[in-house]
């Protein structure tokens, strides 16, 4: 039955449709999940491949149409119903319980127990070592996981629904929150796991990944699939095709645009570990008007460390910051915002919206001072506001009094930027600006970064995505282990470059593995 | 209204979703079950005099109810409302017959405008030390209020070893005299009580709709990272919440002891359980981030209702506590159901359209 080819089908959904409070998400979508292969689904953002997933895993039933499980039809009333029959997934958002160890949550729900009662910890924790282990993560298996950072959470995510033994496995984005690093690793295990006849079920939004390690691809648009194919037959051409439908929006290039005096400096920012050393070690960074400075680095480098000390998070933080040559004495979140700071966290669920206010409240959360006369909040001036950041950056809603998480990610992810934009800043900081949102939405967001440069903005821009950085950034940052590594002009910087200064100071283990990725 | 909300409000209209609209309703709808049952079933019910003294009743519930309002929504509890009442009350009563002793030889008497003044800022202090201790020493908001629950009560015992403070008339040469009008006092007909409460509401109502600091509550129990994140000062937010929830205890407080011309130190107990009831019943949510003046005020009304009303009929007090603990209870239920049936009717409307 099962060979490598991976021709069989152990999986068929037929027209299945699903309907949201808001949306259609899913019209009559068919796909098929093939054995020993590596199924890779692609879409924009909304298209609906999230949701099709979730159909499979159990979360979510369809509205209509049929899932047929080695032939014969099946309905999960739950994801507990579907791992039994073979089913795994890991999420794009992430479902760990912080408070629990990380052996704790690869076994949640199906805990390794004596006489089904004891749980055997000592062995719960040795297993998910081994797990841990193969995924090269160098997590111990008895940290809460709320003490990880959200590239290891992922990582747990994926070591929990690789311990299930899934017959199929889903992945939503494993890699958006993953190092380069981490990515090569994952890779490995996928090969692993597909070499033993697992079906995977792949989506990413990063094309180049898809098109290295896709056997088939289904490709889905406003919810209907518009293309399934061999992934040896098509390109990269061919599927941003079929996801947007007419010609791709490319990555912006810099047009010639001028850079002015001096927006933004940071002068020896430090923050201590608690368990000694420091989370951000020394640091010094400026930025020009104008200018985006892009800061490149592995998970855990310190990059948003730096972030939540520059706008005044960490209290224990030491150093000097200048806005316009002027120093900031402000302390808090709120002092620095006044002063021209903002930031786009890199979280946007926990850090970003308040998700059970309207689109529009969420915009001018942090601007509600302009429309205030005495301690009036003038209707008519917010809606105003609320349109002209809705137009500016095209976000897509019927109605800004929807609740913002009726969006798609893009489109939080640009409600997220209004919000910041309304407090009209001097200086911009951008953490995985683009982390989980669609092609689409990424050339939008990218294309907004670049205008708000032209119009004067210092933008400070971390990601962990070597083609965005040498894409977008005027000058480019690099840092390892807290401290900055390399800062070079675009002109003079090179992935290897990068890649090299990224794993400074990272110990003995790392530079084997980026030798392997050159 | 926008023109887009008219045109799904009149669709959801059109498609029969009659239940979800009765949901919706359903503190009104409550309040006028309870209105139309008791003005059958007990007799008197609807006189003038029976309306004015029910409403009086509800008012002192209302006032913790709408503090304790913006406290849920921020994601919080106060359970020290009920001891502030009854130690504002001794202040009150305390200032009024002994006035405060400078232990110099000398005694302060203050008039009773400067009575007031000082009870309110009694309240409201110990809602600052409330507040304080949530946000700066990160005590959480239910052992917090707990330990003033005990602190307030205690001092409120102390303050008279227990005993009553009686006969608050005062005295006319030290300008104490007249205390009575607020819990007594009528104006066009409606007690003074009754106004003060519909003065507060209105402004809380507009606080919450019309303020930064009303959206910023709402944002700090919606998602508390993110609003700080934005801005908004998150520990100034919780301790005006607690602070105006220690407000409205002292104005109860005042309230009380003036109706009765007497403060005892052990009113108010247990008055916070039903500020939480009405708040619940009127839509607020114990996750914090939802809730409305409006609905509080209603779902206090119920309440008050309820209970006055079968004490009229003669029901006795145990079955009282049964009947209001099954209203509550029915009440989340309901809330819970009107939520589910309101995304389902969402859907099939997304579905019909396609």
């Amino acid at each position: 039955m099962s060979d490598a080819t991976g021709d069989d089908v152990i999986l068929r959904l037929e027209g299945v449709t699903k309907v949201y409070s808001g949306t259609v998400a899913v019209k009559q979508a068919d796909f098929e999940v093939r054995r020993g292969a590596i199924n890779v689904l692609v879409g924009e953002n909304g298209a609906g491949k999230s949701t099709l997933m979730k159909i499979i895993a159990g979360v979510e039933s369809p509205t209509a149409g049929r899932i047929l499980l080695d032939g014969e039809e099946v309905s999960f009333a739950n994801p507990a119903e579907a791992a039994k029959r073979g089913i795994g997934m890991v999420f794009q958002e992430l479902n760990l319980f912080g408070n629990l160890s990380v052996a704790e949550n690869i076994f949640a729900a199906r805990e390794l127990a004596r006489g089904g009662v004891w749980i055997d910890h000592r062995l719960q924790e040795r297993r998910a070592a081994q797990f841990l282990e193969r995924l090269e993560t160098g997590i111990a298996p008895r940290t809460p996981v709320e003490d990880l950072r959200i590239g290891q959470q992922q990582l747990v995510e994926i070591a929990k629904a690789v311990a299930q033994d899934a017959r199929i496995l889903i992945m939503d984005e494993p890699t958006s929150a993953l190092s380069a690093v981490e990515v090569e690793v994952l890779f490995r295990v996928i090969a692993d796991l597909k070499a033993r006849g697992v079906a995977i079920v792949y989506i990413s939004h990063r094309l180049e990944e898809l098109i290295r390690i896709g056997d088939f691809i289904t490709v889905l648009r406003d919810g209907r699939v518009t293309g399934r194919e061999r992934m040896a037959d098509v390109d990269i051409a061919w599927i941003v095709r079929q996801m947007i439908g007419s010609a791709a929006k490319e990555f912006t290039k810099a047009e010639g645009q001028s850079i002015g005096e001096e927006a933004f400096r940071a002068e020896d920012i430090c923050l201590p570990r608690v368990t000694g050393g420091y989370e951000v070690d020394h640091v010094s960074l400026s930025v020009r008007k104008g200018e985006i400075l892009g800061v490149y680095g592995l998970m855990g480098a310190g990059r948003s460390e730096f972030f939540d000390c520059v706008m005044g998070r960490r209290p224990h933080a030491s150093g000097r910051i200048f806005i316009d040559g002027a120093p900031v004495r402000e302390t808090d979140v709120t002092g620095r915002i006044a002063r021209g700071l903002a930031l786009i966290p890199e979280d946007r669920q926990r850090e970003g919206l308040v998700s059970i206010l309207s689109v529009g409240a969420n915009l001018t959360l942090a601007s509600l001072r302009k429309f205030v006369t005495g301690f009036h909040i003038s209707d008519r001036q917010e809606k105003t506001a609320i349109a002209r950041a809705i137009r500016d950056l095209s976000i897509k809603v019927a109605n800004p009094a929807l609740e913002v998480t009726s969006l798609s990610g893009g489109n939080q992810q640009k409600v997220v930027i209004g919000k910041a934009l309304m407090t009209e800043p001097k200086v911009l900081l951008m953490d995985e600006p683009s982390r989980g949102i669609d092609i689409g939405a990424k050339a939008d967001v990218f294309l907004i970064m670049r205008k708000l440069a032209a119009q004067g903005l210092g933008i400070i821009f971390v990601t962990s995505d070597l083609g965005e950085v040498m894409a977008l950034c005027d000058r480019i940052a690099v840092m390892s282990n807290g401290r900055v590594t390399a800062l070079v002009d675009r002109a003079e910087a090179s992935e290897e470059l990068l890649v090299t200064a990224s794993a400074l100071g990272h110990g003995p283990a790392k530079p084997s593995l980026v030798e392997s990725l050159q | 209204m926008t023109a887009a909300q008219e045109t799904l409000a009149r669709r959801a209209a059109g498609s029969g979703s009659v239940a979800l609209n009765l949901m919706k309703l359903r503190t009104f709808i409550a309040l006028f079950a309870v209105l139309i049952f008791f003005s059958i079933a007990a007799p008197n019910f609807l006189s003038a005099a029976n309306l004015i003294l029910m409403s009086k009743h509800v008012a002192l519930n209302a006032f913790l109810a709408m503090g304790m309002t913006f406290v849920i929504v921020t994601g919080g509890i106060d359970l020290s409302v009920g001891s502030i009442v009854g130690l504002c009350g001794m202040v009150a009563g305390g200032l009024i017959l002994n006035g405060l002793d400078l232990l110099i030889g000398y005694t302060v008497y203050f008039n009773v405008v400067e009575i007031v003044a000082i009870t309110l800022g009694v309240g409201v202090a110990i809602g600052a030390i409330n507040g304080l201790l949530i946000t700066k020493l990160n005590v959480a908001p239910f052992i917090a209020t707990l330990g003033t629950l005990y602190v307030a009560r205690g001092l409120a015992l102390l303050s008279s070893d227990g005993a009553t403070f009686p006969n608050l008339v005062g005295k006319a040469e030290l300008g104490t005299t007249g205390y009575g009008v607020l819990g007594g006092g009528q104006w066009l007909g409606l007690p003074l009580a009754i106004w003060i409460l519909i003065a507060v509401a209105l402004g809380a109502a507009y606080v919450a709709r019309f303020t930064p600091l009303g959206r910023h509550i709402f944002a700090v129990g919606g998602n508390e990272r993110a609003a700080g994140l934005s801005g908004v000062r998150v520990a100034r937010v919780k301790l005006f919440v607690y602070m105006f929830s220690g407000f409205c205890a002292a104005i109860v407080g005042l309230i009380v002891s003036s109706e009765l011309m007497a403060a005892h130190p052990a009113t108010g107990e247990s008055f916070e359980l039903n500020a939480i009831a009405a708040a619940v019943l009127g839509g607020t949510s114990m996750s914090g981030g939802r809730g409305t003046i409006g609905g509080t005020i209603v779902g206090a009304f119920v309440i008050g209702i309820l209970s006055d009303g079968l004490v009229m009929m003669g029901v006795s007090s145990f079955w009282q506590m049964v009947i209001k603990g099954c209203v509550i209870i029915i009440a989340v239920v309901v809330d819970q159901a009107q939520r589910r049936l309101q995304q389902r009717v969402a859907l099939r409307q997304m579905a019909r359209m396609g």
